[in-house]
């Protein structure tokens, strides 16, 4: 393969008209080039069998047990797969995963894209670059490290936060407090926050960073001060880039397991208030019933699972089209 | 309301590099003045010291007077905010806010100096736009992203956007060298209106350019890689052109370096 590359100047082997107008037309090719398309080419096909494997078995194990399943899958407040015959719904799952993801990411975004600016476009470089080295050791932090500090740490002083926002925001009922210790959703979800804040923050920070010097000259020439500059031209070529770090944020959040956990109380009940203790998500309940699971029970959990990832899926998509949609007045072009 | 500039003593750092020296010189206003000279000799930089551009870059630093008909720029309680708002400037590359509308683009400028009625901000718009010759081309898409027009209407909406806040200076920064010789050619005609309103500095890399549109021309020069740009001679475009005073000016004119 060496002696071939290295010699790119050989005469070409003379062949027929047709096959040698061919070749010129699609330029020489030496064996690296064809090593490497195979390679390419592979990989890519490999992907795509894998994603369909993955959802092969969990659509032919799911099915299995759904056409047992007495309850309704998607509205039954219960989870009793082991049962005969079996009782189990994922209500109570897709709605814990979904708040509490949704409220990890609301909490993440903005304080993220704060510290990605305040590294891009406010801090001194010597400050900047040891700030941007501590988010990435937070990204570090194995996820059953922030479970335990969740739970001996994080548990005890959300009491305090309860309280305060039972006292100013109990009258909308979504932040009633009944006094129960604070394994709530809402407690999961500023674990999940901590969790994902380093990846959005990484992300968003490149993004800042490549934005081109004259756009932010465009308006400095203006006389638009620094906050000015980031509004113009800083966060509008930045938003697509920020919403894909926002996904890969929910994402995580989604999937996340042993932090949610050790923090949470896990009960099949969906509360009003999201301070009271209970609730549960997809990986969590996966994670604490597999283990002691039969086979049946074992297929419920897979069905669940199923639902994670097209959720999942729905989220990636969403993310697309937001991004698609915008694309002529998106900042790549510039 | 277009100024006088006068320069005095000026030099210019980039950290520990001094980028010129000691430059002094005035600018009339309601003309053209332009910058050549070979690259590197610090015309681009003296052009960014005024409007207080040059101290975003890491490091920058000034030291000198510039004076905009009395104000210094560089006194002790001027914002420099407030300099690049009164001090327009265009770039080398047509740069429009990539997410922002044609009509967006050109009221950016306004909407960061205050609140303007919708109808007073269509006016001062179509104006600007008439004003930098683009109103024609873009009058029937002024909703449509800036960055769908070709680069030399793409380098008049940043002439527009520039000019519609009523600066009482301009600065082009090399205008015309992105773009073909039909656009360079509606950009130097424009150049010719403007300066009707407008004290305009413009740096150029084409002597010709420099010839036509200016009235007045400063030639940069620096003695040896490394060493500071330094203000060579400045004089009436055609003097400078026929019969300039330093020996160094005929020779870079007359292509000898450079």
């Amino acid at each position: 393969m060496d002696t071939t590359t290295k010699n790119p100047t050989a005469p070409p082997v003379p062949g027929p008209l047709g096959a040698e107008q061919k070749r010129a037309a699609r330029g020489a090719t030496r064996p690296g080039d064809r090593i490497f398309l195979g390679l390419s080419r592979g990989s890519g096909i490999l992907l795509l069998l894998i994603m369909a494997a993955i959802a092969a078995f969990l659509t032919y194990r799911a099915a299995i047990v759904l056409t047992k399943d007495q309850g309704n899958f998607f509205t039954t407040f219960e989870w009793n797969p082991t049962m005969d015959p079996p009782v189990f719904g994922i209500a109570v799952l897709a709605f814990g995963t979904v708040v509490s993801s949704v409220i990890a990411m609301a909490l993440a975004v903005p304080v993220a894209v704060s510290i990605a600016l305040f590294i891009t476009h406010y801090a001194p470089r010597k400050l900047g670059g040891p700030i941007a080295y501590v988010i990435d050791l937070l990204a570090a932090v194995p996820s059953i490290v922030y479970g335990l500090w969740g739970a001996l740490v994080l548990v005890p002083h959300m009491n305090g936060l309860f309280g305060w926002l039972d006292s100013y925001l109990g009258w909308t009922g979504i932040f009633e407090w009944q006094g129960g210790a604070p394994r709530s959703l809402l407690t999961a979800s500023v674990l999940l926050a901590i969790m994902i804040l380093p990846i959005i923050t990484n992300v968003s920070r490149e993004v800042f960073r490549q934005v081109p010097k004259m756009q932010e000259e465009a308006a400095l020439a203006l006389g638009a001060t620094r906050w000015e500059v980031i509004r113009m031209s800083v966060l509008p070529f930045g938003r697509s880039g920020v919403i894909s770090a926002s996904m890969l944020g929910l994402g995580r959040a989604l999937g996340e397991t042993m932090a949610v956990a050790t923090v949470l109380s896990p009960t099949f009940e969906i509360h009003a208030s999201l301070l009271d203790p209970g609730g549960g998500t997809f990986a969590q309940n996966i994670a604490s019933k597999f283990g002691e699971a039969n086979e049946q029970g074992r297929d419920a959990l897979i069905a669940s699972g199923l639902v994670l990832f097209l959720i999942t899926l729905l989220v990636n998509g969403a993310a697309r089209a937001i991004i698609a949609r915008r694309k002529e007045y998106s900042g790549a072009s510039a | 309301m277009a100024k006088r500039i006068d320069v005095s003593g000026l030099t210019a750092y980039y950290g520990s590099h001094k980028a010129i020296e000691d430059i002094s010189m005035t600018v009339e206003p309601r003309s053209v003045t332009a910058f050549i000279g070979p690259s590197g000799c610090g015309k681009s930089t003296f052009l960014r010291t005024l409007n207080r551009m040059h101290e975003v870059t890491t490091g920058g630093r000034v030291e000198g007077k510039v004076l905009l008909d009395d104000e210094d720029l560089y006194g002790t309680h001027v914002d420099p905010v407030a300099v690049r708002r009164t001090v327009g400037m265009v770039f080398q590359r047509p740069n429009p806010f990539p997410t922002m509308s044609i009509y967006d683009n050109v009221a950016a400028g306004l909407r960061l100096n205050g609140s303007y009625k919708k109808s007073e901000l269509g006016d001062i718009v179509e104006k600007s736009l008439k004003g930098a010759n683009l109103w024609n081309e873009v009058k029937d898409r002024l909703n449509k992203p800036g960055s769908g027009l070709s680069g030399g209407q793409q380098q008049r909406l940043c002439i527009a956007r520039a000019i519609a806040v009523e600066p009482d200076v301009l600065l082009m920064d090399e205008p015309c060298s992105a773009l073909d010789p039909i656009s360079t050619l509606a950009i130097e005609d424009l150049i010719g209106e403007l300066k009707e309103r407008f004290t305009i500095v413009i740096v150029t890399h084409n002597m010709q350019q420099a010839a036509r549109v200016s009235d007045r021309t400063a030639f940069f020069n620096l003695s040896a890689v490394g060493q500071p740009g330094r203000l060579i001679e400045i004089d009436e475009t055609e003097r400078i052109f026929s019969n300039p005073s330093v020996q160094a000016t005929e020779d870079y004119i007359s292509g000898r370096f450079g």
